[in-house]
Parts: structure tokens; sequence; C-alpha cells
């Protein structure tokens, strides 16, 4: 049986430095892929090319099959992405933000504030995400990976200012999420300890 | 566990929702282009002279120019803050076609910057001793115009999206598709103000909006994910 999301012989080069060659994964409902590496190993690079925003040097990016760079819309139905820059407006606030998430992608239909009671934001809903810390605007990133209705989450470096609280949460999340067969590919310099579905790519 | 996904139309509305709610809460994005316009339209007058004949010779010209300049001035920030607080990111990992969400961002750049500057149009024009008549052309020219403006621009603002201070090329790429614009929407005016009839112009005009229309929200996507790998 093939794999739902595989990579396949990756090569990527960033101007003239090789970030990975020869890279292959492969991920099912209920796993998740851990990307670890020192700063600057392409992490994040590796990140962006399976969500089809940097073209590979060679290999391919499988989602059900299906190459991700040609089915684009299709693969996009399915992820959501918690990226390095939270992707807010700073002028709007808080609800403003997310209810213009609901334009860009499915929603699983579960309760708007008690997601925001859950991640402990409530209280901050009317207020701009400019005025919210760098912790709280993680969390509304976190918010918005609840909030949507997709299978395959990517977390780019999801600790990232967020107090002790809030790293727990965002394992309890994550294994809650793979629990219930989601797919989830993050990268992380802290151990993480979600269970025994744990994949890792050691990126040199 | 999920749900419809939006579609194309809902994604485009969407974007224009945020967007001219973005620019009802910093009002200074919308009207630095238009004070810009009028600035430059209302002292052209005073540097000419009041001869009337003069001024009446150079309006159309100066008005369009002015009208091109302050379009050019706001499409630089177009894809700018979306880049940088990585929402632009969200966007082409978005199930709804990129190009949907760009043709949304080049509508809600014409509603904040060109449709405002045909509806001051009329009251700049006065410092040129415009009749109303042709002030009425004046607008009709200005509000094809750019809406092809709106979207040729976007095409240069994605394209130049990434890079740092890329205001003078995006003016290089944009200018040559935008000179037909100008000439026609400048010289129709022009024509109009001698006793000419405007059809012909204001039928460019119109054919060139829709032209540019069908193919710069592709052109738009296609340069958004090459400018931001």
């Amino acid at each position: 049986m093939t794999a739902k999301l595989s990579g396949e012989d990756l090569t990527l080069f960033r101007g003239e430095r090789c970030l990975f060659e020869g890279l292959s994964f492969a991920l099912n409902p209920g796993e998740l892929l851990l990307l670890e590496g020192r700063n600057g190993t392409g992490k994040t690079s590796l990140m962006r090319a399976i969500g089809g925003l940097i073209s590979l040097e060679s290999g391919d990016v499988l989602w059900e099959g299906k190459s991700v760079y040609t089915f684009r819309q299709e693969f996009y139905a399915a992820l959501v992405w918690m990226a390095h820059r939270v992707g807010f407006k700073a002028d709007l606030t808080l609800v403003e933000n997310l209810r213009f998430e609901a334009h860009l992608r499915s929603q699983s239909g579960v309760d708007f504030d008690e997601v925001l009671s859950r991640l402990d934001i409530d209280r901050l809903k009317r207020l701009p995400v400019r005025s919210l810390s760098a912790g709280q605007q993680r969390r509304v990133a976190l918010a918005r990976m609840l909030l949507s209705g997709v299978p395959l989450w990517l977390m780019d470096e999801p600790f990232t200012n967020l107090d002790r609280e809030g790293r727990a949460l965002v394992m309890k999340l994550t294994r809650e999420h793979l629990d219930e067969g989601g797919m989830c590919i993050m990268a992380a310099h802290q151990d993480v300890d979600i269970g025994s579905n744990v994949k890792k790519v050691v990126l040199q | 566990m999920t749900g419809e996904t939006p579609g194309m139309l809902a994604g485009m509305l969407g974007i224009i929702r945020r967007d001219l709610l973005l620019a009802w809460k910093r009002p200074g994005d919308v009207l630095n282009p238009l004070f810009f316009f009028a600035m430059v339209a209302t002292l052209f007058p005073l540097a000419i002279g009041p001869s009337p004949e003069q001024l009446e010779f150079s309006g159309p010209a100066v008005l369009w120019v002015a009208a091109l300049l302050a379009m050019l001035l706001s499409l630089n920030s177009l894809f700018l803050s979306d880049f940088e607080d990585g929402s632009l990111d969200q966007m082409l990992v978005s199930p709804v076609p990129l190009s949907a969400l760009a043709l949304g961002k080049s509508i809600t750049h014409w509603l904040t910057s060109g449709l405002p500057l045909v509806l001051v149009s009329p009251v700049v024009a006065i410092t040129f001793r415009m009749p109303i008549s042709v002030t009425g052309f004046l607008m009709i020219t200005l509000l094809l115009g750019t809406i092809s403006l709106s979207l040729l621009g976007s095409i240069g603002a994605a394209l130049t999206v990434g890079l740092h201070r890329g205001t003078a090329l995006l003016s290089l790429l944009i200018l040559p598709l935008a000179m037909p614009v100008l000439i026609f929407g400048a010289r129709t005016v022009s024509l109009v103000a001698a006793g000419d009839g405007a059809a012909g112009g204001l039928y460019f005009l119109g054919a060139y909006a829709v032209l540019v229309l069908s193919f710069a929200p592709f052109a738009t996507a296609a340069a958004l994910r090459i400018s931001n790998e």
C-alpha cells in the first residue's frame, strides 16, 4: 500500500549549497514526521518544499499517490500550516483574522469559543493581533489549526515563544490529532514526547 | 471531520472583505495616493500660469499622468504587508485557487485607489477649467483605465514582492503595458474637449480592460509563486 504522503528522492539546493540529497519519507494516518537538525540545516526549506512552495532540484512529493506540484488544490485542501511567521494581520482583531481563515480553508465546525477558551485566548478576542504577545500570537495560530478540518498539520517550530503550559498544550493537541487519524510534520529542536508513531528525518 | 472547502467566490469575497477592513483601519494608505494626485493636479495650473488656452490644452494630459503615477505609488504595497507578516504563505497553501485570491486583491486595490481617483477627478478638473461635459468623459476614461492599471500592477507587484526596494523595477515592468491606457485615456479626453467623438477611445479602453482581466489574475498567481520561492 502506498503511503498517504510520501517524499521520494528529494534533493534541494539553495544557491550553491546542497541542503539535502536523496531524501525520502513516508507518512500515514496517525503518524508524526519529526524534522530534526541544527539551525540552518534546511528544516524550514524541507517543509516549504513539502508544501510545494519551493521547487525541488529532483524528486517528488506525493499526496495519495499524486504529485503535490501538479495537484496543488487537492493537497492544499488537506493541510494547514503553522509557519514561523504567524500570518495574521496586525491591525485586525483575533476574531476578524480567524474569520478570514474560514474563507481560505475548510473548517471542522468545532465551537469557536470553545477552541479559544481551550487555548486560553478567549479574553483577547476583541484586541488587534498587534497588541498580543508573541506567545499569544502563536496560540492564535494554533486556533487556526484546530478550527480547520484538515488531516495534515505542518508545524514549523511550534514551540517558539510559548511558555511551559503552551508547549505542553501543543504536545497534547498534536497527540489528540494523531489519535484521530491525523498526520503531522513538525520541525523542532526540543524533544517531542508524543508516543510511538514518530518517524524522524535528521538533516545534517 | 472535514467541512466544505471554500470555493473561488468565497475566497475572493473573503479577501476583499479583509482588505477593505484593513483599509478602513489604516486610511492613510488610501489617502496618500489620492493626496498625491490632488497635489500634482492642482500645483500644475499654478506653475503654468492663468492662460485659459494652455490650461484647457494640458488638462487631460496632466490629470492622466498624475492618475497613472498615483496608481503606481499605491501598487508597491499591494502584496508587501502580506509577504512580511506571512499571510501570503497562508494564501499560497490555500485550496482556493491563487488566481481568485489575486483577483480579489486587484479588486480591492481598485476600490481603494482607482475608484477614489475617479471620484475626486471632477473636483481637480475644475482647476484646469474643464467643462462639465468633458469632465464626464474624463471620469469614464479614468474608470476604465484604472481597472486595467490595478490588474496590470498586480502582476508587477507580485513579481517584485520579494525584492527590497522594488519600486523602480515595478514601474519599469508596468509602464510599457500601461502606455496604451495613458495614450488612449488622455487623448480621448482631449478629443472630446476639441469637439470630436469619444467612442473609439472608450471602446479601446474597455477592450483593453477586458483583455487584461482575462490574463492578469493568472499571471499574478504565477508570479507570486515564483517570487515567494
